[in-house]
């Protein structure tokens, strides 16, 4: 198959590499040059500035503040929402009625009507859901207090996204309300794979269900949920968060700075206030936090391939 | 778990006394730790399918509601079924155009990630030449980079091109930062793919092109399949790309159309229409799940499982 090999390599590579360097990896490569610069985006003048950007960076609190809500973001939702979709999965597929003459473990009855349903968020997109819960939370009007007050609830009423110290974790909240369905999807292909005697064997020895949960199904989903939280934590991080936040709270990124991230302090900066090589000073900042944030669960999981 | 294994009695005699289930060889005690368990679990899966509805069912319900209610008992039915704010929302507050924008980007968009896409997997997973590492890797380091890095640079790059604010631009922007995961998911694909057919092809005195349109492309179906649907909802839900490099009001897509629509109509006060407009954004996207279920599970969940 040597023929006319390599003219046929370079006529089908050309165009999707081509696309894929000018929109893609020319930018990045451009941005951490900007971030030595003190061009604005508004004139196509600029000069060197040396590491002036990151010096300035290193003194502003509103990019410390950015960074932390971004570090919680990729710490705290992945641990919440792959939690919380183990448990509601194991309920899933294990939480079924022992039939006569069944084998020992089943799922629930509606198992498929479960997960039909939690995946819904999935396939919407987070702006769309960034949008419907801005109104869900709207204090007087929203869907949210008012529950409150149909069940006799007439003194809580927060202020959800303009509270603060609120804010933040309503922002959260949807966040994982629109990620665990996918998870419970994944992790219930993962252990319907997982064979029945594994689990029959567990509970002939005694194990409880919960015992059989840790020593039987966890570890032999490992691989999955470690790549999971990759991607969740990379989404959170990025897009993400980037929508929710600049959809959802005042400002946005307020009140106070109480909502603000890496991703959408690099968009104001660079679009709303016209200081482009700073934006990018940041958005390397961030570079390195999704990096090292992958290497570090990546590294921490490592554990030996469990073959069943 | 829905299995229909059922273990062959007699095989292992000490685990099939534990498990036939019957009355008599069934312990209370277990039996009744089941019946708890199957309770709690309905119970908890209840509750989170409820947390999910709950919020849409209220759009739903919302987007036929005229205004003042929707402010004095957000709970409450509908007294008439307001068809009106959906066809206020269709041609006043421009969703027809939102909707025309998506899908020419989309449509576009798709088709170009799919034929780019399998044409670049092709070349990285089958032939051996110098570099082929080098840019494999190229490709899927885009994976895990944060976009945002790059829109700053690339809003100027797409400006100078003359491509800000067009359909086209917008569209050659969706298929470069939908080729990581194309060229990932495929590559791993096409290597799945027997050689001997492709070979025979080119004994027969097929071109190397001939034989990829011909032989591979359709082999290579149910791949495409799956990674098309990845791409097809994350380029219809895209939001932060068209949010940098789509600024002009008449070419908004979707997604961004009704994030102003909600910024502007908050003076103007017309909520039920806005609610119209965002229920009218759902529906087709939930529809088509609906009915391509397995499908849409496959191709979203496909990435995570590789």
């Amino acid at each position: 198959m040597q023929h006319g090999k390599y003219r046929f390599i370079v006529g089908f590579l050309a165009v999707p590499l081509g696309l894929y360097t000018l929109f893609v990896v020319w930018p990045f490569i451009q941005s951490i040059y900007y971030s030595f610069t003190d061009w604005t985006g508004l004139s196509p003048d600029f000069k060197m500035v040396g590491f002036d950007n990151y010096e300035r960076m290193l003194n502003d609190d509103i990019f410390w503040k950015s960074l932390q809500h971004s570090l919680l973001f990729a710490l705290l939702l992945p641990v919440v929402t792959i939690g919380l979709a183990l448990f509601l999965a194991f309920m899933i597929n294990v939480g079924g009625r022992k039939r006569k003459g069944g084998p020992v473990i089943t799922g629930v009855r509606g198992s498929s009507f479960y997960k039909i349903v939690y995946f819904f968020p999935q396939v919407l997109s987070i702006a769309i859901v960034a949008l419907l819960f801005s109104f869900a939370y709207n204090p007087d009007s929203g869907a949210i207090n008012s529950i409150l007050r149909g069940i006799g609830l007439d003194s809580v009423q927060p202020l959800w996204l303009g509270d603060p110290n609120l804010a933040l974790w309503a922002v959260m909240a949807v966040l994982v309300w629109s990620t665990v369905g996918f998870f419970v999807v994944l992790f219930s292909a993962g252990m319907a794979s997982i064979p029945v005697e594994l689990y029959e064997a567990a509970l002939l020895d005694g194990a409880g269900r919960s015992t059989t949960f840790f020593r039987v199904t966890l570890p032999l989903l490992w691989d999955t949920v470690q790549s999971g939280w990759v991607y969740m934590g990379i989404l959170a991080l990025g897009a993400e968060s980037f929508a929710v936040v600049q959809i959802m709270t005042t400002g946005p990124g307020g009140p106070d700075y109480s909502t603000t991230v890496l991703v959408l302090y690099v968009y104001q900066k660079a679009f709303r206030d016209g200081q482009a090589a700073y934006a990018t000073t940041i958005g390397v900042a961030l570079l390195i936090v999704t990096l090292a944030f992958a290497a570090i669960v990546m590294r921490l999981g490592r554990r030996e391939r469990l073959e069943y | 778990m829905k299995t229909t294994e059922t273990s062959a009695p007699g095989t292992e005699p000490g685990v099939s006394v534990g498990k036939t289930g019957d009355p008599a060889g069934t312990p209370p005690k277990e039996k009744k730790e089941g019946a708890v368990l199957n309770v709690f679990s309905h119970g908890v899966l209840i509750i989170w399918a409820f947390m999910v509805a709950m919020p849409l069912l209220w759009a739903v319900m919302t987007s036929f509601k005229d205004d003042a209610s929707i402010f004095s008992s957000p709970w409450s039915l509908p007294d008439t079924l307001h068809f009106d704010n959906w066809s206020r929302a269709w041609t006043e507050a421009n969703m027809s155009d939102y909707f025309l924008n998506t899908v020419l980007v989309v449509g576009g968009s798709l088709v170009g990630t799919l034929v780019l896409g399998s044409m670049a997997a092709y070349v990285l997973a089958r032939f051996e030449f110098p570099g082929n590492r080098f840019i494999y890797y190229l490709f899927i380091g885009g994976m895990s980079f944060p976009i945002m890095l790059a829109l700053v640079p690339l809003f100027y790059v797409v400006n100078n091109l003359g491509l800000l604010n067009t359909i086209h631009g917008l569209i050659l922007v969706y298929i470069a930062y939908s080729l990581p995961f194309t060229v990932f998911f495929l590559t791993a694909f096409f290597r799945t793919l027997p050689t001997s057919v492709a070979e025979a092809a080119f004994v027969d005195g097929a071109s190397h092109s001939r034989t990829f349109f011909q032989i591979m492309l359709p082999m290579a179906k149910p791949g495409l399949v799956s990674v098309g649907i990845f791409n097809f909802l994350g380029q219809w839900n895209q939001y932060m790309l068209p949010t940098v490099l789509n600024t002009d009001p008449d070419q908004r897509v979707l997604t961004q159309g009704l994030v102003q629509l909600a910024a502007s109509q908050g003076y103007k006060g017309d909520w039920s229409g806005l609610f119209a407009g965002l229920v009218m954004a759902m529906l087709p996207v939930l529809a088509a799940y609906i009915v391509f279920q397995r499908q849409v599970v496959q191709g979203l969940t496909a990435g995570a499982l590789k």
